[in-house]
């Protein structure tokens, strides 16, 4: 099974809107939403049926036990993440803690225990057609990475043997969840917006994806919203190589099909006429045999 | 209108909504101000501000190294990383340093004394002007993980306590990097575009807010004729609408050309001093009734 991944390092460029347009395009079985901290491809794969829902565990809480403590101050003295305050007694705050049970370590008295922390929701939407996994972290949570590993892990488990292709949707930014996305994926497509902001954005998400040798694509959307930036875009993946899928415009009729709960390729509109060549152009690329990339 | 160094944060939940453009039009119509962008896996503040003077700083975290002379093997350090981040391979301890937390825990408990730290730089912060306004940013290494020590030293700095307006560009989302941005803000701007996935995401960074009882209002982006999703989040919610900015080629291109909408036309230093006004009115408000 070949995973596709859509990012774009800027927020808002359109990676949802490709992702589920190239789900229906391709009749893709296997899909994951990876923006665990703001989730929106299931507002457009409507789904049926109930998901099936699993907490999540993130990494545990420290908590201390106030009617055991002597106050002796050595957790906090040595807690890195300014994460044990002295007001009324030690008191741990569960938003700072990061779980490296320092804490617990020094303390002379085992007042201090690690705790088990739902740090989020996993959803699986699998009937004998469709494999859908997603997830919510909770809010202000951390270890987003590690549940966007837990997100691809539920996806493959669940996906049939014969299964060719999984459709991927990441999330913004180029941190812990972009990192644990891109791991095991055979190609990630990178959705460019033509500003200033969007192709330095644009930079950085591929300088990251290169870091761990993901092979990739990049495509414009809104790309007539600036045309010489457009260009740039074109220019600098010519002159880096890296291949070019194509273009897409902007289309006040996909924002309207998507606030309807349909893809652009569920209408006859320009974006989704232009998507469709995207599409067949990534298909052909993640077909290609990498060569000697890392899979 | 005098404002005594409040401290906004500027977020959204969604990426993309507009939230570069609110800061840096509202810091720079604010006159003597301090912008700061916590947005640093992608920060692009600084592509509409273009600061001269720049001063940078390297900002490290603390990674073990061990010494192999006096580790005996006793593995103390590998069963107690809760991390993963120390693996014990040929009976002697490796470093992962992508996975590690900086908790110093290994060091602090290793019985024979073997572990030491070195620092490892994981992104920079730039400070410079532009007009009057003082630019910091934040910019993480690709390939870093997390930007949370970058983030807590751009809040962490002396020119925040001046009496002058503080506006904080927030990543996306809602996760641990958003609320250390919000941590001690005063007042938090949400942007909101008129789409299903802009208020899903709207709702969750609300949710957020109110989770930490930061008092809070909306600005409406992109608004176009007709049925705005955002606007009825907002009326069900009894959400304060500070103001509304139209979906406007001219903006956009203004904004994709990363320049600073105010200082090019009349028509947007009008609209945004007004946005600023209820800003200030809304904050000062709050203050008295929750100080």
């Amino acid at each position: 099974m070949k995973q596709l991944l859509i990012l774009s390092g800027k927020g808002g460029t359109g990676k949802t809107t490709i992702a589920s347009a190239f789900i229906k395009l391709s009749g893709a079985k296997i899909y994951a939403d990876c923006d665990i901290d703001a989730p929106n491809l299931h507002l457009v794969m409507a789904q049926n049926i109930e998901p099936k829902r699993t907490g999540y565990f993130g990494m545990p809480k420290a908590e201390i036990a106030i009617d055991k403590c002597i106050e002796c101050g050595l957790c906090k003295e040595n807690c890195r993440f300014d994460a044990i305050s002295n007001e009324n007694g030690f008191m741990v705050d569960p938003y700072a803690c990061e779980g490296c049970g320092v804490c617990e370590a020094f303390c002379p008295v085992d007042a201090v225990s690690l705790k088990p922390a739902i740090a989020g929701e996993l959803m699986l939407y699998a009937d004998d057609n469709n494999v859908f996994s997603t997830a919510q972290l909770k809010m202000g949570s951390g270890t987003s990475g590690k549940l966007v590993t837990e997100v691809k892990k539920q996806m493959r488990t669940m996906a049939s043997p014969d299964a060719k292709l999984a459709i991927i949707d990441g999330s913004p930014g180029i941190g812990c969840p972009v990192i644990a996305s891109l791991s095991g994926v055979d190609m990630v497509l990178i959705v460019a917006e033509p500003s200033i902001s969007g192709i330095s954005d644009m930079e950085r998400i591929i300088k990251t994806a290169e870091t761990f040798r993901t092979k990739i694509g990049v495509c414009i959307n809104k790309y007539d919203t600036n045309t010489a930036n457009t260009e740039k875009i074109e220019e600098f993946c010519k002159e880096k190589g890296l291949p070019f899928t194509g273009r897409i415009p902007f289309d006040p009729e996909a924002v309207a099909t998507i606030n309807k709960g349909q893809t652009i390729v569920d209408v006859d509109c320009p974006a989704g006429a232009a998507v469709i060549e995207v599409f067949s152009s990534t298909m052909k690329l993640l077909s290609e045999e990498s060569d000697g990339a890392e899979a | 209108m005098k404002s005594k160094g409040v401290r906004i944060a500027i977020l959204s939940g969604k990426g993309g909504t507009g939230k570069t453009l609110v800061s840096v039009n509202l810091a720079s119509i604010a006159g003597k101000s301090v912008y700061i962008d916590c947005d640093v896996e992608e920060p692009n503040g600084h592509l509409f501000f273009k600061p001269e003077n720049i001063r940078e700083e390297l900002i490290a975290v603390k990674i073990p190294v061990i010494n192999e002379d006096l580790c005996n093997g006793c593995r103390k350090c590998v069963d107690f990383c809760k991390f993963n981040a120390l693996a014990f391979i040929k009976n002697k301890p490796y470093v992962f340093e992508e996975v590690c937390h900086s908790c110093g825990g290994c060091m602090m408990l290793c019985p024979e004394k073997a572990i030491r730290e070195q620092e490892k730089a994981i992104g920079k912060v730039q400070e410079g002007v532009s007009g009057g306004v003082r630019v910091h940013t934040g910019i993480m290494n690709a390939g870093e993980a997390s930007g949370i020590p970058i983030i807590k030293n751009l809040l962490s700095k002396s020119v925040l306590n001046k009496a002058i307006p503080v506006f904080v560009d927030c990543p996306p989302g809602s996760a641990c990097i958003v609320m250390e941005s919000i941590k001690d803000a005063d007042y938090c701007i949400l942007v909101a575009e008129p789409t299903v996935f802009g208020v899903h995401n709207l709702s969750m960074v609300y949710e957020l807010l109110r989770l930490f009882k930061k008092p809070h209002g909306v600005v409406l982006n992109k608004c176009l004729d007709g049925e705005n999703p955002a606007e009825s989040f907002c009326v069900e919610n009894n959400v304060p609408i500070l103001g509304r900015i139209p979906f406007d080629n001219d903006l956009g291109s203004l904004n994709s050309n990363a320049k600073i909408a105010i200082r090019e036309s009349e028509r947007y230093k009008v609209l945004f001093s007004s946005l600023l006004e209820t800003v200030m009115k809304e904050v000062r408000h709050e203050t008295t009734i929750n100080p």
